[in-house]
């Protein structure tokens, strides 16, 4: 038993060094707005049309995203839900489990919380991330998670993805540095167009990570200004019965 | 008509005999400061998290297949279900900042003091089972720190020479946590450790009002009556039960009715308290990634490990002194050892003097040391183990422990301050 514990406390602390001493990638900071409606609407559809195929999202019903989107029922099982019979479904695919781990590499990990897992941050840099790597099986890798076993499945949005280097001069010798992945320009989208995509996806990921954060900042004002309130009377009565001692 | 109705019950249960008894006639001594309100803030979170753990057992389901899916559906399907689950997991945090304050002024004003050890050591049996009740809690939302989580302090069990494994074993239910695991921590989250936790705190209390409140003066407010006068004794102006004055023998001094001095007092620290633990629950459910794991946001998956492993922060002092030991069976002796010096205190503190206030220098400074390693601790047990943290936490460990052994060392002849007659 002390070898298990042994065992269980090496990796720990191997992994944690790993995750200390690691290769820190720079995350750009997502611009999302949860108020933004529209935003969370557009971010929907592209999960519908580019994500659904593999992901899923277990625990999210349409009922719930159309409600909380301002969307129709009628207008979003004919528009997003094509794979549901009923709006009470929850966000879920029927590509078999087994044969997405068999040709991934993994299966597609759910993304219902994936935004509380990663973070947005982190989700909004990895899909501006691929690049093209030849000795990939889909012939991309990843800056932010290397090696990863997903395509790169926006990339009739974004175009076909190069790393970019530069010559500098760095301490008196030109080096080739990495200085960032670019497109070739045969996407639909251009490079700020696909950023804003990205962010809506991203933003609608934040939104089903926590569908209460749009009700909860509301109530929790009232709750704050009704504890205000309270405090400010609760601290006078202690007074007035306190003259009593003073 | 309600007072012959309220006599009737009086004859028959002496329901306000006993409510002036342990409230309304209640003397507590009239100088309590903001450290005495995180006993009635503990009672307060031990209600919150008995009241939501109730609603959601009524969604939960505690079965390694559902146990997560049911989390989530409270989240998103339940009315309300996702600030009930909030409070709960922010509760869980609430509860232990406010015992560790509430402790801390315990060894500040030298509560555990005689005649008071017997309520100290009521005090950490609630600690250590909330510990347990908290660990427990913890499994069964089925993420992967749950699981990971649960697997390393389980497995601190396993260092037991001899039976080590078989204890495991018999934890789990199981080889590996499973259902079978989070199906008992259940059960005993739910039923068995609430239940020890409510009598203890009954126990905490009827031991309490029976040698009475310290304070921060750490001097009695109930004296000897020799017929001797008390100018300005605010106590001459108020009833206290008679079993507090015994008959006379005892005169009351600076001190004042609980209720409705301490109830009103106690209502301020309420709201300001809930002021804090609204904004968390609103606000930052997610604590910064400290009271809810991120990775716990993932289902428990046995075949991948997170890439840190951190029990929730609460734990993180003693996990530090686990991890400072390079030997598995001493680091477990002395995080053990760590809660059991703490229970220790009444006897490991020989001074006659209770409060910080009228004690010697060196108490003081011993008293900061204590403070500072168990912050120390606490940040370390969070952070990964790397040789450097490592060696700051075996710094910490050395001074942690050092607190107790210089304090039963000085504590014998200190060097007191005279002590007022009267509360200031």
């Amino acid at each position: 038993m002390l070898k298990k514990l042994f065992s269980v406390l090496a990796l720990v602390t191997s992994a944690s060094v790993l995750a200390a001493g690691g290769h820190a990638v720079h995350l750009d900071k997502a611009p999302i707005n949860l108020h933004d409606k529209e935003s969370l609407q557009r971010g929907a559809k592209m999960f519908q049309n580019y994500c659904l195929g593999c992901h899923q999202m277990e625990y999210q019903r349409y009922s719930r995203t159309f409600r909380d989107l301002g969307i129709p029922d009628e207008v979003g099982m004919k528009e997003l839900a094509f794979t549901a019979n009923k709006v009470g479904d929850y966000i879920k695919n029927s590509t078999p489990k087994a044969d997405l781990a068999r040709w991934f590499g993994a299966p597609p990990p759910d993304l219902t919380n994936v935004a509380r897992v990663r973070g947005p941050d982190w989700i909004y840099t990895y899909l501006r991330s691929f690049y093209v790597d030849p000795t990939r099986p889909f012939g991309v890798n990843n800056e932010v998670f290397p090696l990863v076993g997903m395509p790169h499945v926006l990339q009739e949005l974004q175009g076909i993805p190069h790393k970019k280097h530069e010559t500098q001069m760095v301490d008196g010798e030109s080096k080739e540095v990495y200085v960032g992945i670019v497109a070739d320009g045969s996407g639909e989208l251009s490079p700020e167009e696909y950023d804003r995509a990205v962010a809506d996806l991203v933003n609608y990921l934040e939104y089903t990570g926590e569908p209460s954060k749009l009700e909860s900042h509301s109530l929790g004002i009232k709750v704050m200004i009704f504890l205000f309130i309270f405090f400010v009377l609760a601290f006078l009565l202690k007074k007035e019965y306190w003259k009593d001692v003073h | 008509m309600f007072k012959n109705f309220m006599s009737w019950i009086e004859y028959r249960m002496p329901f306000m005999e006993k409510m002036n008894l342990h409230v309304m006639q209640y003397p507590a001594p009239k100088n309590f400061n903001f450290w005495y309100f995180f006993g009635s803030l503990a009672m307060l979170v031990l209600v919150n998290q008995i009241v939501t753990g109730i609603w959601l057992t009524m969604n939960f389901e505690p079965s390694a297949e559902r146990a997560f899916a049911s989390v989530e559906y409270i989240m998103r399907d339940v009315d309300y279900g996702w600030l009930l689950r909030y409070m709960h997991s922010t509760g869980a945090s609430a509860f232990f900042v406010v015992v560790y304050l509430h402790m801390f002024r315990g060894m500040m004003y030298g509560s555990y003091q005689k005649p008071r050890e017997l309520l100290w050591i009521f005090g950490m049996l609630i600690f250590v089972v909330l510990m347990a009740e908290a660990f427990m809690g913890y499994l069964l939302p089925w993420g992967q720190m749950s699981f990971w989580g649960a697997q390393v302090i389980i497995s601190i069990f396993g260092v037991i020479p001899g039976i080590g494994d078989d204890l495991t074993l018999w934890i789990r239910g199981d080889y590996v946590i499973s259902g079978a695991t989070l199906n008992r921590f259940f059960a005993l989250h739910v039923i068995a450790l609430p239940l020890v936790l409510v009598i203890l705190v009954f126990l905490h209390i009827i031991a309490l009002h029976e040698v009475g409140s310290n304070n921060p003066d750490g001097i009695d407010v109930k004296v000897p009556n020799e017929g001797q006068r008390f100018e300005n004794n605010v106590s001459e102006k108020f009833t206290f039960h008679e079993y507090f004055t015994k008959g006379g023998k005892k005169i009351i001094v600076d001190a004042i009715p609980f209720h409705p001095y301490y109830t009103v007092k106690d209502i301020v620290g309420v709201v300001g308290f809930l002021i804090i633990f609204c904004g968390v629950i609103f606000f930052a459910p997610e604590g910064g990634g400290y009271l809810l794991e991120p990775p716990n946001f993932e289902p428990a998956n046995p075949m991948k490990t997170p890439d840190h492993i951190a029990p929730v922060w609460y734990f993180t002092p003693f996990y530090a002194i686990l991890r400072a030991i390079p030997d598995q069976l001493w680091g477990a002796i002395l995080m053990f050892a760590a809660i059991i010096l703490l229970a220790l205190l009444p006897w490991l503190d020989r001074c006659k003097v209770r409060s910080v206030r009228y004690r010697s220098t060196l108490h003081k400074l011993n008293l900061v040391n204590f403070v500072i390693s168990f912050f120390v601790l606490g940040v370390l047990g969070v952070l990964p183990a790397t040789p450097t943290y490592t060696l700051y936490a075996q710094i910490a460990s050395v001074a942690y422990f050092g607190f107790f052994g210089l304090l039963w060392w000085y504590s014998k002849n200190e060097k007191t301050k005279p002590l007022p007659v009267r509360l200031s």
